[in-house]
């Protein structure tokens, strides 16, 4: 026990200053009012759901939570049920044989909510595309508020989309 | 690379199969190609690795009754991959106890076999799900569980059914193919850099195995060999991705077993790794870094200096939350006798890579047969037999401190030169890539005809080492099956392709 106490002392605080929206990843304007977006900003849970991605995303969403970018300090967490969650964060692209299970997410989650589409396969369907086994992407099967692409996309990248979701926009 | 290749009759194949596994080898892939067009019927394609050299066995079948013997009473990770195949390409493995489709889940009929050349299905729009007839325990108390394909944590999808006395695990039956996008599918008619990047998002977290496998197999093709600069640095990828995945693991094997410190504490370890990555060679998980001929960025001093540096700073902060690890009676209480995978049913069912190391399967591509650079840095195995989450976690730790020790040899020794040497891009010809990824042995097979790829085949260890967790499983109590799991840490992606 007294390695590991002395090793959380001598690791500090690592978490950096979260980055800021970027409204250039919205994809239609902010459709929730500002009060709801203020109990997000707070609180807000999210809910993965990998919907045939090559797990590359998942990889950088996982880096989230490190001490680095430190995404509950920020009021967000992952959570294990739709039912519980207000904002879906989507990989693609969408297989066919996920589309179901993903529009039953959708349904399953409370309004209201938000979806971000994740990475250049949840964004445009990538270098899967369509096929009679991919959707393509996340838009083609439920309707996405903001898309971070990248492949994958940075955790910074990740959050800014992630913040940007819940900023009301310009026009307010 | 020693790579086998021959053609055998059909009513040979059983016999040949049989002599392998008789002489210790085992089945690497299965997969096939439609010939048609090319005046000739189907073919199926058999990798066998025996000894240190892989055997790659073509069989021709017949273009109206395309079927061949089944495979999966002499190799039991043959199950799957047929069901695949007929899946994908519509022939059959005569003779199989088990029938039921495996990537097809209703979202192409029966009769549609998208690996066929003459016939493109685009989808149903049907939104058509197929019932699946999962095993059923029967008994007193016996009930079941269905978990996913949508899980709880973030994980990818894949639908796991317990049948289960009380907390005690009986049965698990996998359902995976949801993550199924057409890879192979995809290869065909993209050029040499599309086919590369394609197979670098085989399966995210093992991106530079499978971009230098399907190098190799480009490189093999064209027959050009990539200065030995070239080949150091991919080792050198290799083993940095190696590092993070391990990093990655054993932060989520001490969260899963009850101490969220080790999430945190190597999570921190792993971002510094992607940081380093990012910042010499310009992508976190260096995805396309590989490329056929070569690598696309060199390592200049102060570049080999900053890498030099995190390995010493890495090897001692592994080294302490190690002596943590396994001095914590709580972590160690969750990790020791959960989830065995005795040796003799490894061996049985051919697991292969980190968790067969794990339980006593010595398979390391990187060690037998090896290949440039790893010929001349003699990489060190390591072994453990008890086969259970402790034993993982272990192989990892010692994995960790291997790899590093080999990037330090490759900093040391590299010779300096050229990265990269052109490949000409109207290849004909067909060839096949083997390497050591963290999980395992990743296979990528092309066929090129006049500069774009007629057949590509990816292969993920996965397949191999999916059916293990079943048994693994068995005999313990459901809240061990995430961290059993994740001791594993198999791709979805990979394997549903």
């Amino acid at each position: 026990m007294y390695q590991l106490l002395k090793q959380i002392a001598r690791t500090g605080i690592k978490t950096e200053a979260p980055p800021h929206a970027d409204e250039a990843l919205r994809v239609v304007r902010q459709r929730l009012k500002a009060e709801i977006l203020g109990f997000f900003a707070g609180a807000l849970a999210i809910r993965e759901v990998d919907a045939g991605s090559c797990n590359g995303c998942e990889l950088e969403i996982h880096m989230l939570a490190n001490p680095y970018y430190n995404l509950e300090a920020l009021g967000m967490k992952f959570v294990a049920s739709p039912r519980h969650a207000d904002m879906l964060l989507v990989t693609g692209p969408v297989s066919r044989n996920m589309e179901l299970a993903l529009r039953r997410t959708y349904d399953a989650t409370p309004e209201p909510k938000l979806v971000v589409a994740v990475g250049d396969c949840g964004c445009t369907g990538g270098i899967f595309g369509e096929s009679y086994a991919s959707c393509g992407r996340v838009a083609n099967v439920i309707p996405v508020d903001v898309a971070v692409p990248g492949c994958p996309p940075t955790p910074i990248a990740l959050l800014q989309g992630i913040l940007t979701a819940i900023t009301a926009g310009p026009s307010g | 690379m020693p790579v086998w290749h021959g053609k055998t009759d059909l009513g040979a194949l059983r016999a040949v199969a049989e002599a392998i596994a008789g002489r210790g080898g085992r089945l690497a892939s299965l997969w096939g190609a439609d010939e048609r067009d090319r005046g000739a019927g189907f073919a199926l394609h058999a990798a066998f690795v025996m000894e240190s050299v892989l055997i790659w066995l073509e069989v021709p079948l017949s273009r109206d009754r395309p079927v061949y013997p089944d495979l999966s009473d002499i190799f039991l990770p043959a199950n799957r991959m047929q069901r695949g195949l007929r899946d994908l390409l519509g022939i059959t493995a005569e003779g199989a106890a088990d029938e039921r489709p495996w990537l097809r889940h209703g979202a192409w009929r029966p009769d549609e076999h998208p690996l066929r050349r003459d016939l493109a299905p685009s989808g149903t729009n049907e939104n058509r799900v197929e019932s699946y007839p999962f095993v059923q325990v029967q008994g007193d108390g016996v009930h079941e569980i269905p978990v996913g394909p949508v899980h709880a944590g973030i994980i990818e999808p894949g639908h796991f059914r317990f049948s289960i006395v009380g907390e005690k695990v009986l049965r698990l039956e996998e359902r995976l193919g949801y993550v199924h996008k057409g890879i192979d599918r995809r290869f065909e008619g993209m050029d040499v850099p599309d086919g590369a990047r394609l197979a670098g998002r085989v399966s995210g977290d093992s991106t530079v195995a499978y971009a230098w496998a399907c190098a190799m197999a480009t490189e093999s093709i064209a027959g050009v060999t990539p200065p030995p600069r070239g080949l150091w640095l991919r080792a050198l990828f290799l083993e940095r991705e190696r590092i993070a995945n391990h990093l990655g693991d054993l932060g989520y094997l001490g969260n899963d077993g009850g101490l969220a410190f080790g999430l945190a504490q190597f999570m921190r370890l792993k971002e510094d790794v992607l940081r380093v990555n990012a910042r010499l060679f310009g992508h976190r998980y260096l995805m396309d870094r590989i490329v056929p001929g070569g690598v696309a960025c060199d390592c200049d001093a102060a570049a080999a200096d900053a890498l030099a540096a995190q390995g010493i700073d890495l090897a001692r902060e592994v080294r302490n939350l190690r002596d943590i690890y396994d001095d914590h009676a709580g972590l160690q209480d969750r990790f020791l006798t959960c989830g065995r995978l005795e040796p003799s049913l490894a061996a049985q069912l051919g697991v292969i890579g980190l968790a067969g190391r794990a339980s006593g399967q010595s398979w390391d591509a990187r060690v037998d047969p090896s290949h440039e650079p790893y010929d001349q840095l003699g990489v060190r195995i390591t072994l453990a037999r008890a086969g259970d989450v402790a034993a993982r976690v272990a192989v990892r730790f010692d994995e960790i401190f291997e790899s590093l020790r080999l990037v330090r040899v490759i900093l040391e020794q590299m010779q300096s030169g050229p990265i990269t040497v052109p490949v000409p891009d109207r290849l004909t010809g067909r060839a096949l890539g083997w390497v050591e990824g963290w999980r395992g042995e990743v296979i990528v097979a092309l066929d090129f005809e006049d500069g774009r790829i007629r057949r590509g085949h990816a292969h993920d260890p996965s397949w191999q080492n999916w059916p293990a967790i079943e048994h693994a499983v068995i005999g313990n109590i459901v809240p061990d099956f995430p961290l059993i799991n994740k001791s594993f840490n198999l791709s979805y992606s990979g394997a549903d392709l």
